[in-house]
């Protein structure tokens, strides 16, 4: 127990550190790079996404969310910026369209077999 | 007569493809963000290129002038491009030209600055691009422009052309 106890006051640090660094990779991999379209912030080595890498990992000091660092961010640069939108009036026709074809489909293909049937 | 109901709405809804695809074609791949406008300027402090004074968003403007806020790096090829417009504008008594300078080496700057000529009153150091980002900015060259209120009126992203040119005169008349 006591080992145990001591190996995790001993790894608190890189612990801590994973977990800050789990974080920064969330958000930077749902960020778009404006620079070179086709890339997360993550991947890019631009000099825009190197310095938004830092401008998150800040504002991860400072304890903001997840949440609040996106809208930091969607009002300086716009929806555009996120690639997973948030669920809002200009967005809920992209969310909910997939799931309305969906269903759509589900009862065609329902209807369909039970005439067979 | 169902199948050709059938067949009209299908084709109906291929041209409608063919037609928003081939519209955005046609569409600039160039994001300008609008999310900024009119919004006033962000709080910031940067340090001065060619002293250590901090300068906060208060110390750029100047009463009953339109400000033009312009990003730019020595090593960054369209900035030498818009250069000869920003040269220009300096020459107009209305506007107030201020420099970020972008990641940059300070005797790098100098020399650029001496180089082609210094159109700024004011010219700040943004080493480590945070600052740019608070401005909502992406790249270099990048221009803002603020109304004597100290709001957004217009945004160029990229090297100022014939066309932003005329444009900035407008505002300017």
């Amino acid at each position: 127990m006591k080992k145990i106890l001591i190996l995790l006051i001993i790894m608190y640090p890189t612990l801590s550190f994973s977990i800050e660094n789990n974080k920064i990779n969330k958000i930077t991999k749902n960020l778009r790079c404006l620079i070179c379209q086709g890339q997360s912030i993550y991947d890019s080595q631009s000099e825009f996404a190197n310095s938004l890498k830092k401008v998150v990992e800040d504002k991860i000091n400072e304890n903001m969310t997840e949440k609040q660092i996106y809208k930091f961010l969607t009002d300086k640069y716009g929806e555009w910026i996120l690639y997973e939108p948030e669920f809002n009036k200009n967005t809920y026709f992209l969310w909910l369209f997939p799931l309305a074809i969906f269903i759509f489909g589900g009862i065609l293909i329902f209807k369909k077999k039970h005439k067979i049937y | 007569m169902s199948s050709k109901i059938k067949f009209i709405s299908i084709f109906c809804f291929f041209v409608f493809c063919f037609f928003i695809f081939f519209q955005s074609l046609k569409e600039s791949k160039k994001y300008t963000p609008k999310a900024l406008m009119d919004k006033k300027i962000i709080n910031f402090k940067m340090k001065q290129l060619d002293s250590d004074e901090i300068i906060t968003e208060k110390d750029i403007f100047e009463i009953n002038k339109i400000t033009l806020l312009n990003i730019w790096s020595s090593w960054c090829l369209p900035c030498r491009e818009e250069h000869k417009y920003l040269t220009e504008l300096k020459m107009n008594t209305r506007l107030n030209m201020v420099g970020i300078n972008y990641k940059d080496k300070k005797k790098n700057a100098q020399n650029f600055l001496s180089e082609f000529g210094n159109p700024y009153s004011l010219i700040l150091v943004d080493d480590d691009g945070k600052n740019s980002i608070n401005f909502g900015a992406y790249g270099v060259p990048e221009t803002f422009i603020y109304n004597s209120k100290k709001k957004l009126i217009k945004k160029i992203v990229g090297p100022i052309d014939l066309k932003t040119f005329n444009e900035i005169k407008n505002i300017l008349k």
